[in-house]
């Protein structure tokens, strides 16, 4: 069985959603996780599926999505990921601040440089104001550091950042 | 004394990420903002609390007022508070916060729903112990954290947690 992932990104009608599922459970494509959001308005999935079709007749079925040019649809293989090694503390990192280049880049480059692992991220440009949020996976003895590390950076950003611990499973 | 109406600061203003000043009470110039901070929280629909740096001036100081709130359980009515800290805080629960300063944005924030606040009145500098809960106690510590330079941005519970607002009020 193999598992495919698929990308459907272009104008958000509605319906989307219902004719990409229907496709591939008419194949007998099992979908497992999956996103969807829109991106300034734009329709944006990422899903993976599983199943015994070839990426050739996924790619088939799927074609005809795109073929008014409103969205554009990929397929490609993936091999399964092992389950993700539990090894930092989950932090929500919060940044905000008048929009420029190179916010996103400065900030996430940080995070790595001390083995953070960002799990989810959302940003949002509204008006002038810049808001990205992550959720980041901090090795425990780096979380110090990294927060000093942001703060500079930051500042250079002329920017506001936060970064606290998040919440923890309670059952 | 009667306000009045001033502008709302919006993010990016570096006046929202500044750390206010802590204020004399009885100071006369404080005492007429906070008397324009009521007359602009009075015109602006749906607004339950507004802190000194909204309006451009970084102070330690607040007006809040839940009257009527559907949210509200324990309600002080109209009130200014200055140099308030949170004294104790628990009972801790997420709710969306939306704010004057980022008009576009609401966000899941987890903050205490049991609170006592300790600050000074304008005016007269006497020592105020708020003791309250629910929506007020978030109202609360909102305008606190204005006063500190803080956003609800920075405190949002995730990635997920932020909305585009669909309701201007």
């Amino acid at each position: 069985m193999g598992e495919l992932a698929v990308t459907v990104i272009g104008h958000d009608r509605p319906g989307i959603i219902a004719d990409v599922a229907e496709l591939l459970a008419g194949l007998g494509m099992n979908l497992t996780d999956s996103t969807m959001t829109r991106l300034r308005g734009h329709f944006a999935m990422t899903l993976i599926c599983t199943g015994d079709p070839a990426r050739a007749d996924v790619e088939a079925a799927l074609g005809p999505l795109g073929a008014d040019g409103t969205l554009d649809v990929a397929v490609r293989p993936v091999h399964p990921e092992p389950e993700p090694t539990d090894d930092g503390q989950p932090y929500v990192l919060s940044v905000h601040g008048a929009d420029r280049l190179g916010i996103v880049a400065g900030v996430a480059r940080a995070v790595a440089e001390f083995g953070g692992n960002v799990t989810d991220l959302t940003t949002r440009l509204v008006g002038d104001l810049y808001l990205l949020v992550a959720e980041v996976d901090v090795p425990a003895s780096a979380a110090e550091r990294l927060t000093e590390r942001l703060t500079g950076v930051a500042g250079v950003l002329n920017v506001e950042v936060a970064l606290r611990p998040g919440e923890a499973d309670v059952l | 004394m009667t306000g009045t109406v001033r502008p709302v600061v919006r993010a990016p203003a570096g006046v929202l990420s500044a750390a206010g000043d802590p204020v004399d009470p009885a100071d006369p110039e404080m005492v007429a903002l906070v008397a324009d901070l009521f007359a602009t929280m009075a015109v602006s629909p749906g607004c339950v609390g507004l802190a000194a740096p909204q309006v451009g001036v970084p102070a330690r100081v607040f007006v809040v007022d839940v009257s009527g709130h559907p949210k509200a359980r324990t309600c002080h009515g109209p009130f200014a508070l200055c140099n308030a800290e949170v004294v104790s805080a628990s009972r801790w629960e997420k709710g969306r916060e939306g704010c004057m300063s980022v008009p576009d944005l609401t966000g899941d924030v987890r903050r205490a729903a049991n609170l006592v606040v300790a600050g000074v009145a304008p005016g007269t500098g006497e020592p105020v112990e708020i003791r309250t809960d629910a929506f007020e106690a978030r109202a609360l510590q909102h305008e606190i954290d204005h006063c500190a330079g803080l956003l609800f941005l920075d405190r949002v519970a995730g990635a997920h947690a932020v909305y585009a607002r669909k309701t201007y009020l």
